[in-house]
């Protein structure tokens, strides 16, 4: 589900606010680039309240931020509805000990990881990224939260790309 | 400056927020006692007391700009807590990042590791010359990574108000390259998890 089509007002102000840069970071990638809307503080705050208003007294004790720009959205969320937040990482950043969860890209692999014992079993989970692609990474981070047993209730970004919704609408419509 | 001494001695947030951060003993090296603010970040009061201690000594500072490094060695994570701090102080919030991390324009400033060298990249344009900025990390060791932060705001004509972590050495710097540097507590030397 999306916002845009429940037309919010606040939304188009916070689209006008994300800069696309054309060819990065290849050639014929159009990146969308959420940092010209973190300097926007009415846009940037717009976006956080709608996140909170939608997800604010769900019983949602664990938000899960994808480096790194889920950390940019994630601990605000968390704060404003009174969860844990929680870093998704790429490999050897987060110390003591971890799970780790592989995904594929176009080209290889790579992994995610969780500290083990930061979510505990029956958690409500949100998992929080800019950007919705492929969903590869949302799905190694579903995955990791629910091999500790949490439940997700929903993945949140900023932005979608629908084009690349591929393989995993199948997994994503069961959550929504 | 540390909080403790800067009109906050006693206050019981500052032992919450001490206590919710976690000694990983010899990482990422032997030796070394990493302090792991993640903990902090699965500690709801104590993250929102460590966001609620920096907003409050900032919202009348007149700061337009909060700047945080983010994937600069292993240490950065002023990630979490500059957006939060930001939106609480109507503030923009600029991530510094490693090379190549940021699309368009940017300018770059190198820092000293241990062994060798990086860099720290900015937007162009992010920030207008007279902004007022803080700049916020989790921990500064060194002030390595800080000091070239510094440096980009004040290529681009930027006021750096103060630098702002949430832990930091005792013997350390009180100031970083004439700036000041607030301090909310000091490592923990044992492990405490």
């Amino acid at each position: 589900m999306s916002a845009y089509k429940d037309k919010d007002a606040r939304i188009n102000g916070i689209k006008d606010q994300i800069r696309v840069v054309p060819n990065f970071p290849k050639p014929g990638i159009m990146f969308q680039d959420i940092t010209t809307l973190l300097l926007k503080p009415k846009e940037f705050k717009d976006t956080i309240d709608m996140f909170v208003e939608r997800y604010k007294g769900k019983n949602i004790s664990v938000v899960a931020g994808i480096e790194a720009r889920g950390f940019i959205f994630g601990p605000p969320i968390a704060l404003a509805i009174g969860a844990k937040f929680v870093p998704l990482r790429k490999p050897k950043k987060l110390p003591g000990k971890v799970i780790s969860e592989e995904y594929i890209l176009e080209y290889g692999r790579d992994c995610l990881e969780m500290h083990v014992g930061a979510v505990e079993s029956a958690e409500r989970a949100l998992v929080v990224d800019d950007l919705i692609a492929t969903g590869g990474t949302l799905c190694a981070a579903i995955n990791l939260l629910e091999r500790v047993g949490a439940e997700v209730v929903e993945c949140a970004c900023v932005i979608e790309l629908p084009d690349l919704k591929v393989c995993y609408v199948a997994k994503f419509s069961r959550q929504f | 400056m540390f909080a403790a001494e800067n009109g906050l001695r006693g206050d019981p947030r500052l032992q919450g927020i001490s206590k919710a951060i976690r000694v990983v003993p010899d990482f990422p090296i032997p030796g070394i006692m990493f302090q792991d603010i993640t903990t902090l970040l699965l500690d709801h009061k104590a993250f929102k007391d460590t966001v609620d201690i920096f907003v409050d000594r900032y919202r009348d500072m007149g700061i337009s700009v909060v700047a945080a490094n983010v994937n600069v060695g292993i240490e950065a994570r002023g990630f979490v807590f500059g957006p939060s701090i930001a939106l609480a102080i109507g503030a923009k919030f600029v991530p510094l990042r490693k090379p190549n991390k940021l699309p368009g324009e940017v300018i770059s400033e190198a820092y000293v590791l241990e062994y060798g060298t990086d860099r720290l990249e900015m937007h162009v344009g992010a920030i207008e010359p007279g902004e007022r900025a803080l700049v916020i990390d989790d921990l500064v060791a060194t002030g390595g990574t800080l000091s070239a932060a510094v440096r980009l705001l004040e290529r681009m004509g930027a006021e750096v108000v103060e630098c702002a972590c949430v832990v930091g050495l005792p013997e350390g710097q009180r100031r970083l390259d004439g700036k000041p540097l607030y301090i909310l507590v000091e490592p923990r030397l044992s492990v405490n998890y």
